[in-house]
């Protein structure tokens, strides 16, 4: 008799549900009618755990988006750095790109667009959306006269420091390459790392390397090797691998800088056993506004540019920078102009929202007048108004291969395991090997 | 069920899901490897077909070498620590006090992932806050070495944490090999006065010679194809100091976009282990197996 119960029981419960299912469903073809529902994939790598301000204001992007176009839907797939970069490869091989996703400019592109996956974005741009560009920032994800991307982000690389630390010895903000090596003997004879410096990752030593280049030679002296109209073996690319020997020797870096990942070096600096620190604009936030760093410390952050060196041709307003990630649409998306639309749609949005939001720099003009802004950053923004020249980091600019060699060199050179001389050399022949 | 299996069909049909998935998952790739291994590929576009021009810039490439090399090396070591594990197995399957607990001890560092492992040790092998170089700065080095920046340690000082990671899975295979030998055979050993080393050497050790042969095939080639724990705490690094077979093909496919030339090492990586698991059946090869 129970066992009866129980069988009865269980096919009214399976009733109802079926029931509530198959009823759900008409309901949900009934509203569709009328018009095409889309669905559109967006891959992007800002998960919520690690870039909570980043990932709150795409969702509402995408949430305002949907709100004016009920027939698309944007589903997302998030993915950390490493990860998207190689799924993101393998999506690419096998022809299945997400209809929206992330790109970095110039190396990373090149195959992607020389496959024929991205598809060209002019038509958005010159549909109005290029005034709104800081002028310069498209180009590095241009090929062939075509825009593949749209960039998000701009960057710049100052040299932050430690106020305390610099009061409690004196020391002034230094204006020439000499009194920056001043500072330097300074901080060395009184026991204090000078500067902080992850060499595991490499591209960190690229750019100590990548500015002293551009103050002796000029801005152009280092683009025009990598792209083959100069050469490497210039003498005031010689000179500038010369003078990172110079300040390795002095000790300079902290201990142990090329077994030290980025994050480590960041960890000395913000431990305050360490008073410079060279890195992109990108981590302004964690300087200014992040409360999971104690307010002492970011008070007593600032920040300034590299010095001039005396007799060198570069000027002290050309920076280390460039774009960061930018907006592709796949060739192969069955949806292409709502996917245009998107994009077009979150450059806009995100121009507007993300320095005050998330204290990204965005590619796109920001007007600092009516905008409450930490000092550091309208700082930082005027100072990209008075830009001379912004020059591409290094490892971007070359093709992969080359790039990695440049990376390993440089990882040689900080550890005084090769001749500047040969780093010239052995870059010269990369470069020429791999164009 | 004896019946039932003597039917041909019937055991083809129970062995087919898994041949299915063998071949699908393990041997269609390595076909597939070694002909992306004859292409020019930078893992996205067109593919050209090059022949053997990839291993014929793979016997010239000194970098490759030289992480063939780095990766012999691990070996090589791997396999010299087999002995350290043997001796102490043997002390633990001596009916020690706490055998238990200490085998479970050992186990440990066998069932963190090998990125934890790799945080854990970056920490030890920090160069200011340390705990190797706070330690040796204590007793007075004045200098302590840069674990993981220095080009001419740092391949041992992460073979250190590799080693670690492993003691406890080969102590553990060890241990039940000595602990599966028949007390009868131990007691009339010591019965006939034989003395510990004896007992170890002439006795223990000959009986579980089987299972020391699969261990050190398993260090072999588990040393020639390693990656993960390298990869996180170096990268390679600096300037390919640390390079071992693995990590140079992932440099070379994912970082350089050279996946037709990452293949061809993938593959060399393939014949390399193969190679090396029939050279060492056939140096331990014996003519006898013991029973018991």
């Amino acid at each position: 008799m129970l066992k009866k119960a129980h069988t009865i029981l269980w096919l009214v419960v399976l009733m109802l549900v079926l029931a509530g299912c198959s009823e759900k469903t008409t309901e949900k073809d009934t509203e569709g009618k009328g018009e095409e529902k889309v669905t559109l994939t967006f891959m992007h790598l800002w998960p919520a755990g690690s870039s909570k301000q980043h990932n709150m204001i795409v969702n509402e992007i995408i949430q305002e988006f949907e709100a004016e176009n009920p027939n698309v839907k944007i589903k997302q797939e998030i993915l950390e750095n490493e990860q998207y970069k190689n799924k993101l490869k393998v999506l690419g091989a096998s022809n299945e790109l997400p209809d929206i996703g992330m790109t970095w400019a110039a190396g990373f592109l090149e195959p992607y667009a020389k496959g024929g996956l991205f598809t060209p974005l002019d038509d958005l741009l010159d549909g109005g959306l290029r005034e709104n560009f800081v002028s310069g920032t498209t180009e590095p994800y241009a090929l062939d006269g075509k825009t593949y991307a749209l960039p998000l982000e701009l960057n710049i690389t100052p040299i932050y420091y430690n106020k305390g630390i610099f009061e409690k010895y004196n020391l002034e903000v230094p204006k020439t390459y000499d009194e920056f090596k001043q500072v330097v003997q300074v901080l060395v004879d009184n026991g204090v790392a000078p500067i902080a410096l992850g060499n595991k990752d490499r591209w960190t030593g690229s750019m100590w390397y990548m500015y002293l280049a551009d103050r002796i030679g000029g801005a152009d002296t280092l683009k025009n090797a990598i792209n083959g109209s100069g050469t490497f073996e210039d003498p005031s690319l010689v000179q500038a691998a010369e003078e990172i020997q110079n300040l390795v020797k002095m000790k300079a870096f902290i201990k142990g800088f090329n077994g030290l990942s980025n994050d480590e070096a960041k960890a000395e600096f913000t431990n305050e056993k360490a008073a410079m620190y060279l890195m992109g604009t990108w981590d302004l936030p964690q300087f200014t506004t992040n409360e999971d760093i104690p307010k002492e410390f970011r008070e007593k952050v600032g920040f300034f540019k590299f010095p001039e060196v005396e007799g060198g041709k570069g000027n002290i307003d050309s920076w280390v920078g460039g774009p960061g990630v930018g907006l592709f649409v796949s060739e192969n998306s069955k949806h292409k102009e709502e996917a245009k639309q998107f994009v077009k749609f979150f450059v806009e949005k995100w121009g507007e929202r993300s320095v005050t939001r998330a204290g990204v720099i965005p590619a796109t003009k920001v007007n600092t007048a009516n905008i409450d802004l930490p000092q550091m950053y309208i700082d930082v923004l005027n100072e990209l108004a008075n830009a001379s020249n912004i020059t591409l980091f290094a490892d971007v600019q070359m093709n992969p291969e080359a790039a990695q060699t440049h990376l390993n060199l440089i990882q040689s050179l900080f550890g005084e395991s090769v001749t500047p001389e040969k780093f010239a050399k052995q870059h010269q022949e990369a470069l020429s090997n791999t164009r | 069920m004896d019946k039932v299996m003597s039917d041909k069909r019937v055991i083809a049909l129970y062995v087919l899901p898994a041949l299915l998935m063998i071949i699908i998952l393990v041997y269609v790739p390595i076909i597939m490897t070694g002909y992306y291994s004859l292409m020019k590929w930078d893992g996205i576009g067109e593919r050209t077909f090059v022949a053997l021009d990839n291993y014929k810039q793979l016997l010239k490439d000194s970098m490759f070498w030289k992480s063939v090399y780095h990766s012999f090396l691990l070996a090589v070591f791997s396999v010299l620590s087999l002995g350290g594990y043997l001796v102490v197995s043997l002390v633990l399957a001596g009916r020690i006090k706490g055998a238990n607990i200490l085998r479970k001890i050992y186990l440990i560092p066998m069932l963190l992932s090998s990125v934890a492992i790799a945080q854990l040790w970056l920490r030890i092998y920090h160069p200011s806050n340390g705990m190797l170089n706070q330690f040796l700065s204590f007793l007075g080095v004045d200098d302590p070495p840069n674990w993981l920046a220095d080009p001419s340690i740092v391949l041992y000082s992460v073979f250190i944490p590799i080693i670690w990671q492993y003691a406890g899975f080969y102590i553990l295979i060890y241990y039940a090999a000595l602990k599966n030998i028949p007390s009868s055979i131990i007691e009339a050993a010591i019965i006939d006065g034989a003395n510990p080393w004896q007992l170890a050497y002439k006795i223990k050790l000959p009986l579980i010679a089987g299972v020391i042969k699969v261990t050190i095939v398993l260090a072999v080639v588990g040393s020639l194809k390693y990656f993960d724990l390298i990869y996180v705490m170096t990268g390679g690094g600096p300037n390919g100091a640390s390079e071992v077979i693995a990590s140079y093909m992932y440099q070379k496919a994912f970082r350089s976009f050279n996946f037709g030339y990452g293949s061809a090492i993938a593959f060399s990586l393939l014949i390399l282990c193969i190679v090396a698991t029939w050279l060492i059946r056939k140096l331990t090869h014996t003519e006898e197996e013991v029973q018991y």
